[in-house]
């Protein structure tokens, strides 16, 4: 897993497979850099992610929960058509938005 | 073109064997000739299941995870079983968002997700004993409109 930040804004690259077992880790750290970053918004960058279970919207769900008292926001980027169809059946998109391809 | 066969996998409840887990399944299926969304599905749907074994069925501790598979005609059928201490009330458990660990960001969606990836899913638990989740999935069914709203 890899993390940036930039500012306020906590950029979180995703394993291929987001399950329990990574869910747990990504949940770790992305809490300890919220803190102690001050962060106010979240990316979840989906480029290298092919599978996504519940554990990964509660990842989601949960960081969205930290940041929102503080008005930030939760972003997907790079989501596939698959991740896309796990995120939109969650109901998670309600809260969080999707960010299409990079556009120059 | 129909084709026959089981297999059993048991394994012990650790988050590691989830991918194990779903991986073995997936390529069980593969007799069935299913799509990449076929496969899929049935990854996201074995991953809920292991993972309720081991967050809530074992509560983290050690136990055996059994899978059995089986093939009939173009219909696969899984049963993932544990030892563990079973649910308390089913239908509870099986709402949307119904979770028992929020404190561990599990989000209640796992058993929505298998009936939405399943054609059929059953659950039989008794407490103290343990919990089976019974799925099956007809595959080559056609493309089915994919579900865009949420559960």
């Amino acid at each position: 897993m890899q993390y940036q930040v930039e500012e306020n804004c906590l950029t979180i690259f995703l394993p291929q497979e987001l399950d329990h077992h990574n869910a747990e880790d990504i949940r770790k750290e992305a809490d300890r850099l919220i803190e102690e970053k001050h962060i106010k918004h979240v990316i979840f960058d989906f480029q290298g992610t092919s599978f996504m279970d519940s554990s990964g919207i509660g990842v989601i769900m949960g960081r969205y929960r930290q940041i929102y008292l503080l008005g930030g926001e939760v972003w997907a980027v790079h989501a596939n058509e698959r991740m896309k169809k796990i995120l939109a059946m969650s109901g998670v998109t309600k809260i969080m938005q999707l960010y299409e391809e990079e556009k120059e | 073109m129909g084709s026959t066969g089981e297999m059993e996998l048991i394994f012990d409840s650790s988050s590691a064997n989830e991918s194990f887990a779903r991986v073995t399944v997936a390529a069980f299926m593969t007799r069935l000739n299913p799509t990449l969304e076929e496969v899929s599905d049935v990854k996201t749907a074995v991953s809920e299941a292991v993972t309720n074994a081991i967050i809530h069925g074992y509560e983290q501790e050690k136990g055996k995870i059994r899978i059995r598979c089986k093939v009939e005609e173009k219909t696969l059928y899984i049963e993932i079983s544990d030892d563990g201490r079973g649910i308390d009330d089913v239908k509870k458990a099986m709402e949307p968002l119904f979770t028992t660990k929020p404190e561990l960001d599990r989000s209640g969606m796992g058993f929505a997700f298998m009936e939405a990836f399943m054609d059929e899913v059953l659950v039989e638990s008794h407490p103290h004993e343990g919990t089976t989740v019974k799925m099956k999935k007809t595959i080559g069914e056609g493309l089915k409109p994919w579900i865009t709203q949420s559960l």
